[in-house]
């Protein structure tokens, strides 16, 4: 534990790059492999599930501390992070005492807790914070809680082990794939020389993330030497045929058996030695249901008659990673376009997603309008002569998405942020009118700037009309333009509609309460911005 | 009984006296605890304050004030009350105000803090009946580790920087924390430390009380391409992000506050690192000290104190919550 809060705080005390990359690499050449791989697990966001509830945590903090409830979460309102507030809180521990493996702490003392009565677990957690002080300590809290976040990318974790392997970066990516174990074995499997032996059947291969396309694609070149696909509004899958069996992957590395049926039936028709990358869509009468009804299956393990008749899905296949047995992903995309004809005319019940025709790129111009109508968000665009590349790599795949949606709201509920964020209102609420009243329509969290983020604080702080706990309602005086992606009608909401993914676009201080946009005006979208489900 | 002590648009009036403590608009007399600009203001008629605390109050307010220096722990009489100023510990020249009055004997922090500073005399508690305490750390998570602790931690970054060829640029308030690191690292620093130019006067007027700061240049003073590596810069919080920074390439930053106690609070202002050290009490020492006032009722005043008022009132401690600030904005509007 000592030699991982020891890696915690030289990746907490830089913000360069390079100084995080020489702390890892130092870190997993001299760390146990035990040890190691659950650092790896955790540093690319993986975390245990959860063990202790946070009520629980709150009673043994009042207790080891001998101070009142109410002032803990007075506590937690400004440090906002439980982990850290528990530690600020807790008296200094024994510092001196040798303290376990990042590995014997998980497995000796994390996991067993599950198994024990309240008043056991209560002990065993209240000894550990007893023997642990430091960035130990809130780290230890960190792993009670679930939730770990130490500002590396999983991208780096992968180039740090690919340094410390001698192996290409993407081989190492590969392997941290599907089914990865936090275990001794598997650490050092993963730092391993390049081998045949090392990828098991069912590994998925790391996804290539486009990017988002700022401005028209003039600037992209020649319109021939790009493809265009609509970008669909589904769930992103890679879907593995290997050994006369399937495997469907989402893009969150999990492990999708059993959810999708239909489409695990679709694929026994493929050959082997196959993996498709695609987009699982709800599918009926050749055309995208709305993401709404996609939503009813992502939640079920195993979908009943009901539900598989209601929401029915399909799969749409637009690139062929695996051909023959054989990793095409080095292969451009115009060869691996023809591997995926290959595979999808022998095989029935699986789509292949089209290509946009173009010959100008003002051309894509109408059909990027028409997106809304059509159930998707906007194109893609693939450069023709580009291999498969691993995670988020500029350049070759460019999504092109229709604008969003905007309304002008009123801001009349805040609430503390977390992280980065704590003890500041960054939380917000936003209404629209309906008659003479005001009814909320979003929660929204980011798109302002720091300095809009300070100064609205401050302004919160002086106009506040009332607390529920954590939240304060305020003069309803500001007014910020939000963007959204989409609506649907929602009978769980006061205002009868939900909004997709809304954020701040603007802080509208021009305009006045008045200006704010009405309930009916959202409403109206229902009817024309959206296809009826 | 009534309140010795009452808020109003200048500040905390005192009317058996006559006179204000730490206005913050122009009044004919006022008891100023200490130099920062949320405590003393210009345009004052008369400023009564702690001998040690004259030269740089004069230098924050300008020197045409009438200024009555006054010694600490010597009681004056304003009105029909007896004032006295006790060493509060928290920059040099900085007090507490007791006034004693038929009403009783009110005890006034500006801001104090419990730990030693080689830059002031140390906090001084005295019996009072009603204590008004600030309360700017008024919860428990903040819980300052010892200084020479937090000074090792800030030594042993600069080395860290040295090596790296990288100027440490530490930032802190321009008046009271500078001078006590200065202080604390006189005969430790390795090298000269840089000044931006806002610490520069007050730097002159703590040296020029006799106290032993560690040498000093300003960054004004540098050769034109100077590079800054390995070197140590104070600047105050407000110089983050300007233009000035250009000067130090590939630095990294670290700031000397309490507030550096959360982690949020460091990360969110983006430096590197976060030394905690503060001129203000902690938790434990909030507490200690209104034990040690033998106060039958506390007043929090300077910060969010609810959450203080409402532990003490659980201990069994009549405490109840000022807001200073809201008092005086009320009474402007009316």
């Amino acid at each position: 534990m000592k030699a991982f809060a020891e890696l915690f705080d030289r990746l907490d005390r830089t913000t360069a790059t390079n100084a995080k990359l020489a702390a890892l690499v130092d870190y997993f050449r001299s760390t146990p492999p035990a040890d190691a791989a659950w650092a790896v697990n955790f540093l690319t966001g993986k975390r245990l599930k959860r063990l202790v509830n946070t009520r629980e945590l709150r009673e043994w903090t009042a207790l080891a501390t001998g101070l009142p409830a109410w002032l803990i979460e007075d506590s937690y309102e400004q440090v906002g992070d439980l982990a850290e507030t528990m530690h600020l809180l807790l008296p200094p521990g024994s510092a001196e005492a040798a303290t376990p493996g990042l590995c014997e702490l998980i497995e000796a003392r994390l996991k067993p807790l599950k198994h024990l009565d309240d008043e056991a677990r209560r002990n065993d957690v209240m000894a550990l914070w007893r023997a642990l002080d430091g960035s130990e300590r809130f780290l230890f809290n960190k792993l009670l809680t679930g939730g770990f976040r130490v500002g590396v990318s999983k991208r780096l974790v992968t180039r740090a082990l690919a340094e410390v392997a001698g192996v290409d970066s993407t081989l190492i990516a590969h392997r941290l794939m599907g089914r990865w174990q936090p275990t001794a074995r598997s650490f050092e499997a993963l730092i391993a020389p390049a081998s045949e032996a090392d990828l098991d059947s069912a590994t998925p291969y790391p996804f290539f993330l486009a990017s988002p396309l700022e401005g028209a694609p003039a600037s992209l070149g020649a319109p021939e030497d790009w493809r265009a696909e609509w970008k669909w509004d589904g769930i992103r899958a890679q879907l593995i045929r290997r050994g006369g069996k399937t495997y469907i992957w989402s893009r969150g590395e999990e492990l999708m058996a059993g959810r999708f049926p239909e489409i695990e039936t679709a694929s026994e028709t493929l050959s082997d030695g196959v993996v498709l990358d695609g987009e699982i869509l709800a599918w009926r009468d050749r055309q995208p249901l709305p993401f709404a009804v996609l939503q009813k299956r992502i939640g079920r393990k195993k979908p009943g008659p009901t539900t598989l008749a209601r929401a029915p899905v399909a799969f749409l296949a637009y690139d062929c990673l695996e051909w023959n047995g054989e990793d095409a992903r080095a292969a451009p995309l115009s060869e691996r376009l023809l591997h995926l004809d290959q595979a999808l005319s022998a095989a029935s019940g699986l789509l292949r997603s089209a290509a946009v025709e173009f010959r100008r790129w003002g051309d894509l111009d109408a059909f990027r309008e028409d997106s809304r109508a059509r159930g998707v968000e906007g194109l893609m665009l693939k450069r023709l002569a580009s291999p498969y590349r691993v995670g988020r790599t500029r350049g070759d795949w460019w999504k092109w998405k229709v604008e969003p949606y905007t309304f002008d709201g009123v801001l009349i509920y805040a609430q503390p942020g977390h992280g980065r964020r704590s003890g500041l209102y960054t939380d917000y609420t936003f209404a629209v009118r309906d008659g003479e009243q005001l009814v909320p329509v979003a929660k929204a969290y980011s798109g302002l700037t720091q300095k809009e983020i300070d100064r609205l604080d401050r302004w919160i702080r002086n106009h506040t009309r009332e607390r529920f706990g954590p939240v304060r309602s305020v003069e309803p005086v500001q007014v910020f333009e939000l963007a959204f992606e989409g609506i649907q009608a929602s009978p769980r909401h006061k205002s009868g509609i939900a909004l997709r993914f809304p954020r701040i676009h603007r802080w509208r201080e021009d305009l006045a309460i008045g200006d704010a946009d009405r309930l009916e005006d959202l409403k109206r979208l229902l009817e024309t911005g959206q296809r009826s489900a | 009984m009534n309140d010795v002590l009452v808020p109003d648009a200048g500040g905390l009036y005192c009317a058996a006296g006559d006179f204000w403590i730490d206005p913050l608009r122009p009044v004919p007399r006022a008891v100023v605890t200490h130099a920062h600009a949320d405590h003393a203001r210009s345009g004052a008629g008369e400023y009564f304050t702690a001998r040690d605390g004259l030269p740089v109050l004069a230098h924050r307010v300008g020197d045409g004030g009438d200024f009555r220096p006054v010694e600490y722990g010597e009681p004056f009489a304003l009105g029909e009350t007896r004032v006295t100023l006790f060493p509060a510990g928290h920059i040099l020249g900085s007090a507490t105000v007791r006034v004693e009055s038929e009403h009783g004997t009110w005890g006034v922090s500006g801001d104090f803090k419990r730990a030693p500073d080689p830059t002031c005399a140390l906090f001084q508690p005295f019996a009072c009946d009603v204590w008004m305490t600030e309360c700017t750390f008024g919860l428990p998570v903040y819980r300052w580790p010892e200084t020479e602790q937090v000074v090792t931690e800030i030594l042993d970054w600069w080395q860290d920087c040295i090596a790296a060829g990288r100027p440490a640029v530490l930032f802190c308030y321009a008046l009271g924390k500078a001078q006590r690191l200065l202080a604390e690292l006189a005969g430790r620093a390795p090298r000269p430390v840089w000044l931006h130019g806002a610490m520069l006067p007050l730097t002159d007027c703590y040296r020029a009380q006799g106290l032993g700061l560690a040498d000093t240049v300003p960054v004004s003073a540098a050769e034109k391409g100077e590079r800054f590596a390995g070197e140590l810069i104070l600047a105050p919080p407000s110089a983050a992000g300007s233009p000035w920074m250009r000067r130090f390439p590939k630095h990294s930053a670290g700031f000397v506050s309490g507030w550096m106690r959360i982690r949020g609070n460091r990360r969110r202002r983006g430096y590197d690192r976060g030394f905690v050290m503060s001129d203000h009490a902690d938790w434990p020492d909030l507490i200690r000290t209104v034990a040690d006032m033998r106060a039958a009722r506390v007043i929090t005043i300077h910060g969010n104190g609810e959450a203080l008022a409402g532990y003490l009132n659980e201990q069994g401690i009549a405490a109840e919550s000022w807001n200073l600030r809201a008092s005086m904005n009320r009474s402007e509007s009316a």
